[in-house]
């Protein structure tokens, strides 16, 4: 195990794209969150709005470019024919998988604890100028906050391991990318688009996008569809699958 | 040429596949429907006033009849206003669109023609006529007003203190009767208030309160009648309106606005825009299989046969671009065609009043966002040529292309400012073609590219995208000549 991560961890190394995703996670999310961070207003008490949420609007975009780093991780080997020698190297297909999601895995946990740490202190900086005072009801250097910190960060880390689940399915990196952002984006838009309040709450609960941002709410925890834990719980089982059947799929047929 | 092309966009199973589920895409969001509204039959007619448009008119009024010319004059000494809050009660609030003065209209029907002088929530002292008429006065909150008629010509003044009169503007109302109905008004629009950008509305029904005193009139006085115009029809019982008098002073409660209607989360129903919800998923395909068409050629190693059969490179990425347009606007249209007329069926079946939208309009909304979508797919082609790696060229088509209308129009969490900036300046300002409504600054309403209301006109957004798309193929058409395969 130890020697296969070495070796994915010297592809990732001199894989040119693999700082640019990173430092585009970074960018990005810390670009969104203070867009919405400076236009928050909470003019008076009972304003309905989230800090946390504000303050980690990021994840909006930055989960595109998780999906992408994920994708990317396996794809690029797909389309170069790489996949062939790095099975050779590697013959046990689900070893080879776990390799790669730790070597996935931790740079993006640390790029997303970055990039939205800085947007959560953005927020607890700004936002109590903006209206989000204890007067109006709101503790922002709170364990709450901390909590939607780590959700956070966990949820981008875990889209980027469905990216990898999913490109170990479907073998193709387009496709793959088309198919992780619609999984992610489809389920909260679908939601949007269906009438009856039963389906369109199971459905908020089963889409990975909105069960995993459920996980970033520090206010009216009670008028959720998922508790927050249970949401990055939903998000880590998509995960988990999509790794699961790749990891399946990848011993059952040829590169 | 664009038949070599054709041949290998065709063979390749994924693109194929990936492009008819963008189709499907589009037309089954498109049908799915969405909300469920309470407008069935002809439950929602609208009012129209005396343009033709589309208005609200309710607002409490303290009025008597007035025959020939005169002239009404009153202080305001306060407006207040106030919202629902979410368990049971109300709260003071800032209602900016909150109006409260003298009126003279032409009857007591909703719909018909007036003219008013008013106070408001935060834009001072306005004149309005004819529900689209609004003339700005001094920005003040509270003062004297007064309204003169002289024969079809009403003049509005407005004053601070009473003895120094400013002419706030004069309007002509063509047919006003001989006798109209005039006095003093209190309305307030419904109010919203938008978090996490527009991705999340609450709102209530609004109420307003204004105290009048001093007030004169040079008509020969009959007696006060309190009346709510166009009020306690709605389904839902709205705020408590009326008026009291206590000798010279009035005080008048009133809900409800005077002014042209607006679709969305402060108005009714929804704009058609709402039918093509599935563009996005469509957006994302398309982008994403522009940009494989021309990096596989180069991952493969393709290309190098590709320009030995054609030195002529700039024909190679002229012939790519056309074949991919195409293809992405066949099958984006037969979405279109499918998601917008189908669509609109299915929202008024469920009860969602939508606002009637000319042939021509609907045609645009159908052919254009097809166009958009196709001209999209193209300009990722530029992007893949010049990126020659899927993956960055994947990655640039999302950020540029799609990232910007997910964000401002799919699911609108960027604050109002940032996505209508977006919506000027990135590719996605295209899908300004599904604009079908008018913004009114008169009305409050949540005015964002989510909700159908694209910054720019529809032509001149399609306008940023052809210029993005030419831009690029002309650095790919560069790239490409300069660079070896």
């Amino acid at each position: 195990m130890r020697r296969a991560i070495r070796a994915e961890w010297a592809k990732a190394c001199s894989d040119p794209a693999v700082p640019w995703l990173l430092a585009a996670l970074v960018v990005l999310s810390v670009a969104v969150s203070g867009v919405t961070v400076a236009a928050a207003r909470c003019p008076a008490a009972a304003c309905g709005q989230d800090p946390a949420r504000i303050s980690l609007a990021g994840v909006y975009l930055g989960q595109a470019v998780a999906a992408l780093a994920g994708v990317l991780a396996l794809g690029g080997e797909y389309s170069t024919g790489m996949i062939r020698v790095t099975l050779t190297a590697i013959p046990r297909r689900r070893r080879l998988l776990a390799a790669k999601a730790l070597v996935l895995g931790g740079p993006v946990l640390l790029a997303s604890a970055l990039a939205l740490g800085a947007a959560t202190l953005a927020g607890v900086i700004v936002l109590p100028g903006h209206g989000f005072t204890a007067g109006h009801g709101f503790d922002l250097a709170s364990w709450a906050t901390a909590r939607a910190w780590c959700c956070a960060t966990a949820y981008l880390t875990l889209v980027a391991l469905l990216g990898l689940g999913v490109t170990a399915i479907v073998r193709d990196s387009a496709a793959s990318t088309g198919v992780v952002l619609g999984l992610l984006y489809l389920f909260p838009i679908a939601a949007l688009a269906v009438g009856d309040q039963a389906v369109k709450r199971r459905l908020e609960q089963i889409g990975p996008m909105s069960a995993g941002l459920d996980s970033q709410a520090t206010i009216d925890l009670h008028g959720l569809p998922l508790a927050p834990w249970a949401g990055l719980g939903v998000v880590a089982l998509w995960a988990a699958g999509a790794l699961a059947l790749g990891g399946a799929l990848l011993r059952l047929r040829d590169a | 040429m664009i038949r070599a092309e054709w041949v290998k966009f065709r063979s390749v199973r994924g693109w194929v596949v990936a492009v008819v589920v963008a189709a499907v895409a589009i037309a089954g969001f498109g049908l799915s429907g969405g909300d469920q509204g309470t407008c069935y039959g002809n439950s929602c007619a609208q009012l129209t006033g005396p343009g033709g448009e589309a208005v609200s008119d309710s607002f409490y009024f303290v009025h008597q009849a007035l025959t020939g010319n005169g002239s009404l004059t009153v202080r305001v000494t306060s407006l207040t206003s106030t919202v629902r809050v979410p368990h049971g009660g109300t709260r003071r609030a800032a209602v900016p669109w909150a109006k409260a003065g003298i009126i003279l209209k032409a009857t007591l029907t909703p719909g018909s023609a007036y003219a008013a002088i008013m106070v408001t929530g935060s834009h001072g002292v306005r004149m309005q006529d004819d529900f689209t008429g609004d003339i700005a006065g001094p920005a003040m909150p509270a003062g004297w007003l007064r309204l003169t008629r002289s024969g079809a010509t009403v003049t509005g003044y407005a004053s601070a203190d009473g003895a120094r009169w400013t002419r706030v503007g004069a309007v002509a109302l063509p047919g006003l009767p001989a006798i109209v109905q005039g006095g003093l008004f209190t309305t307030s629009p419904q109010w919203t208030q938008t978090s996490l950008g527009v991705a999340t509305i609450t709102g209530s029904p609004s109420q307003s309160t204004a105290v009048f005193d001093h007030a004169a009139l040079t008509w020969r006085g009959g007696t006060w009648t309190g009346t709510d115009v166009g009020g306690s029809s709605g389904p839902a019982a709205g705020p408590a309106t009326g008026y009291s008098r206590a000798g010279g002073q009035f005080t008048v409660m009133g809900s409800g606005d005077i002014g042209p209607v607006t679709y969305g989360p402060s108005g009714i129903g929804t704009t058609p825009a709402q039918t093509l919800a599935g563009a996005f998923i469509a957006l994302i395909i398309l982008a994403v299989v522009g940009a494989m068409v021309i990096t596989a050629e180069y991952r493969r190693g393709l290309i190098r046969v590709t320009l030995a059969a054609c030195p002529r490179r700039g024909r190679v990425l002229a012939a790519k671009a056309a074949v991919t347009g195409l293809v992405a606007f066949a099958a984006a249209l037969a979405g279109t065609a499918v998601a917008v007329p189908a669509g609109q069926r299915v929202l008024r079946s469920h009860g969602v009043y939508l606002p009637p939208m000319t042939a021509v309009t609907e045609l645009r909304m159908i052919v254009g966002t097809a166009a958009a979508l196709a001209v999209c797919a193209v300009l990722a082609v530029a992007i893949g040529t010049i990126a020659r790696r899927g993956a960055a060229a994947v990655a640039a088509v999302i950020a540029l292309i799609a990232a910007p209308y997910v964000l401002t129009v799919s699911i609108p969490v960027l604050p109002l400012g940032a996505a209508d900036w977006l919506m000027r300046v990135t590719p996605a300002a295209a899908f300004a073609v599904e604009q079908t409504v008018v913004q009114y600054p008169q009305v409050d309403d949540v005015y964002a590219p989510a909700y159908g209301y694209f910054p720019l006109p529809a032509w001149a957004g399609f306008a940023v995208l052809c210029a993005w798309t030419a831009v690029f193929l002309a650095l790919a058409a560069l790239a490409l000549n300069r660079r070896d395969a």
